[in-house]
């Protein structure tokens, strides 16, 4: 079975091609059955490997399929490595994956690409596995471009609209900027450990005590890429801007892959990472950073998309701020139960957004509930979920963050309640906005409003149980639990990961989850207040906005200090190069050299008169100053 | 044989090389400065001739006859020559009417 996993990759990778080759022939329902199936079969796949791999003693399978590249010192295969934590990454990929596939086929019946479409959906979905079964930094890296490339292409999806373009552009730009960290990260890799095999490298990190300079510079530059792929400061204004590309995109995007590589990135060297104290120190910090920052932002945020957007930045936050404690596995149980809520509350904000033609602003609607009753339950499940209100998925993940946290740091502790708080908040701004009250939009819509067909409400009530079910994967010891998922994910994550929850006063956990608890629902009948009783609405556009106000509103205004301190310098330096460096030095070089050529030309053209006897002159005269050579050289 | 190679030796090597030359040379000189197509095809027979002469003189000196053997085939190589030559020379009178060789530019356009 192990042997035969490149089946895993093959399937995406078919229906990539078999739909993309006939996007002019095939229906759009037929394309996205195949691209569904293909990514099915890959699920069915994974779940055997994962069954498989709970019976194995050492749950660590290495598959080489051939040798990749071979030149000199470096030898590369083309592996995959199978083990608890890639498993789970593709259980995750692949399942979510899959039913975003299936609501696309209702949510993209009627665009005109849709082929295309699912074609470019399922090789984002062959990168990304690529990503999590590689055996190897490099093979690894190759998904990790491939992720880029698809979301690239699919959040410029509708290109014919120009700021949906520079959205796709600015995702792929920032991206490549942490990819570059990521490279110089292989190099560093490379030269220091003569391989790039996580085994290998795994294996020989040991010699190295904690905190050398080299270990130290290598984690940094893998965490600035895993900052690019995750969007965490200062490379996060992408993901919003991301928002572009067709719903079920963003939802794949921000639940199964891409954001989640980064987490996986350094979850999978975190036998190097815990050997680097200052990065994870750096990780905390900008995890914290990222989190709150985020949140504030998405409180004042009127585009249903933009609130998912700013949400799944400070969530991911909060993973790094688990990576930074040194909870690898506490993150990513967080990275899945955070992928099944957020992937239905982008899907539910799709099937919204379908309902009302293509309108994404909340101020624009409202009273729904009654109208889209699936969707606004399951729409509800995650917004608890993502809440943390127990018994729901987030609630046990961000719990243990917040255990973490509290055992190591209580300041870290008092940011992320504050995130909780916010987060729950603007969960449910956003909730009563869009389902309570009355309907705001234009009224000749309202009666078109209507629950979207059953092909998309199935993979939303799919993913409503697993949102609601997902935490008892993790049921933490205080609770009576046995922590199956941490168990299982113990042989993939360094051994130096032993922050045991036993060791921990259950009595105080239990009363902090009771505190931080408390003050959620405080902060949730606060806002049921404030949106539903007194119904305030956000204010418009062309409203005046007090200054802290006006601050959040306008994202504190990174996108305008990138722009003033990187583009316009950019810019500047560009036009005086054009006009200095390029008009005098590039050019003149460029031209003196045809002007040369001309002028030759125009001198040798002389030598051919056509005049007979001229030409035996020439020939004469070769001849004798060759025989005399040949004298004289003897 | 013996006869007319005895008699060759009669005159020193040194003349017939002198010979040659001058021939050789009224030849080169024909061709480049003449511009009667005629006259220059007589001087290019003319330096064959020289080249020949000089072949024949080193030939009977050396008791060589592969010299000889070469004269044959340049005298032969310089009919075809004429030949085609005289050929060429008829066209160009009927084309343009001269056989000025200075008016054979046209291929320079």
């Amino acid at each position: 079975m192990f042997q035969n996993s490149w089946l895993i990759l093959l399937f995406p990778l078919l229906g990539f091609v078999v739909t993309g080759i006939f996007s002019k022939k095939l229906t759009g329902k037929t394309s996205g059955i195949i691209a569904s199936l293909m990514v099915l079969a890959s699920f069915v796949y994974s779940a055997i490997l994962f069954f498989q791999l709970k019976q194995i003693t050492n749950s660590s399978v290495s598959v080489e399929l051939f040798n990749w590249i071979s030149s000199g010192k470096l030898s590369i295969s083309f592996g995959f490595l199978i083990d608890p934590l890639s498993v789970t990454m593709m259980m995750i990929i692949t399942g979510v994956g899959f039913l975003i596939h299936l609501f696309s086929i209702g949510y993209m019946h009627h665009d005109e690409r849709v082929n295309t479409y699912f074609s470019q959906l399922n090789l984002f979905v062959f990168s990304m596995l690529l990503l999590v079964m590689s055996s190897n930094y490099l093979l690894m890296f190759v998904g990790w471009e491939g992720v880029g490339l698809c979301s690239y292409l699919l959040i410029g999806f509708w290109y014919r609209k120009n700021a949906f373009n520079n959205a796709a552009r600015k995702a792929f730009i920032m991206n490549r900027i942490g990819d570059l960290g990521f490279i110089i990260g292989l190099i560093a890799i490379f030269t220091t450990f003569n391989s790039l095999d996580f085994n290998t490298v795994f294996s020989q990190s040991s010699h190295f005590l904690s905190g050398e300079t080299i270990i130290t510079f290598i984690t940094l530059m893998l965490f600035v890429g895993a900052i690019g792929k995750s969007a965490q400061i200062p490379l996060f204004t992408w993901l919003p801007d991301a928002m572009a590309g067709p719903t079920p995109v963003s939802a794949l995007i921000h639940a199964a892959t891409m954001v989640a590589a980064g987490i996986y990135l350094v979850v999978r060297s975190s036998s190097l990472f815990i050997l680097a104290p200052i990065t994870m120190d750096v990780i905390l910090v900008v995890g914290v950073t990222t989190a709150l920052v985020a949140a504030i932002i998405a409180l004042l945020q009127n585009d249903i998309k933009k609130v998912l957007a700013y949400s799944t930045v400070s969530q991911l936050g909060l993973m790094f701020i688990a990576l930074g404690l040194g909870a690898f596995s506490t993150s990513l149980f967080h990275v899945t139960t955070h992928a099944f809520f957020k992937a239905l509350l982008f899907l539910g904000a799709g099937s919204i957004i379908h309902s009302l033609q293509g309108q994404q602003d909340i101020r624009l609607m409202g009273g729904i509930r009654k109208s889209m009753p699936i969707t606004f339950i399951t729409f509800f499940i995650a917004v608890l979920a993502i809440s943390g209100i127990p018994p729901f998925s987030g609630f046990f993940s961000k719990d243990e963050i917040l255990a973490e946290a509290f055992h190591s740091n209580p300041l870290v502790w008092g940011l992320i309640v504050i995130t909780s708080i916010l987060t729950s908040f603007y969960m449910f701004r956003l909730l009563f906005l869009v389902f309570y009250g009355s309907y705001r939009g234009d009224s000749k819509t309202f009666g078109k409003i209507h629950e979207s067909p059953k092909i998309m409400t199935i993979p939303l009530i799919v993913l409503a149980v697993l949102a609601f079910a997902g935490g008892f994967l993790n049921i933490p010891a205080m609770f009576g639990g046995t922590e199956n998922f941490a168990t299982f994910l113990k042989p993939s994550i360094t051994l130096f990961n032993d922050f045991g929850f036993e060791t921990k006063n259950h009595l105080t956990e239990i009363l902090l989850a009771l505190g931080v608890l408390l003050l959620i629902i405080v902060t949730i009948l606060v806002s049921w207040y404030v949106f539903v009783k007194k119904s305030v609405l956000p204010v418009s556009d062309s409203t005046k906005r007090g200054i802290i106000s006006k601050f959040i509103y306008n994202k504190f205004y990174f996108d305008e200090i990138y722009n003033f301190f990187i583009i316009k310098p950019y810019h500047w330096f560009s036009e005086k190069f054009t006009s200095f460096i390029e008009t005098n030095i590039i050019d003149s070089i460029v031209n003196g050299i045809g002007s040369i050529v001309v002028f030759v030309g125009n001198k040798a053209r002389l030598l051919q008169n056509g005049n007979i006897g001229f030409y035996m002159f020439v020939m004469i005269i070769a001849m004798i100053s060759m025989i005399a050579c040949i004298i004289w050289l003897k | 044989m013996e006869n007319i190679t005895s008699a060759i030796r009669i005159i020193p090597l040194e003349h017939y090389l002198f010979l040659c030359l001058a021939l050789f040379s009224i030849g080169v000189i024909g061709v480049l400065f003449r511009r009667n197509t005629i006259v220059i095809l007589m001087c290019i027979e003319m330096m064959l001739n020289s080249v020949n002469l000089l072949l024949t003189a080193f030939s009977a000196y050396r008791s060589d006859s592969s010299g000889q053997v070469f004269v044959f085939f340049i005298m032969v190589v310089a009919a075809a020559e004429v030949a085609v030559g005289l050929s060429i020379l008829v066209m160009m009178k009927r084309n343009v009417d001269s056989i000025d060789i200075n008016l054979l530019n046209k291929l320079k356009d």
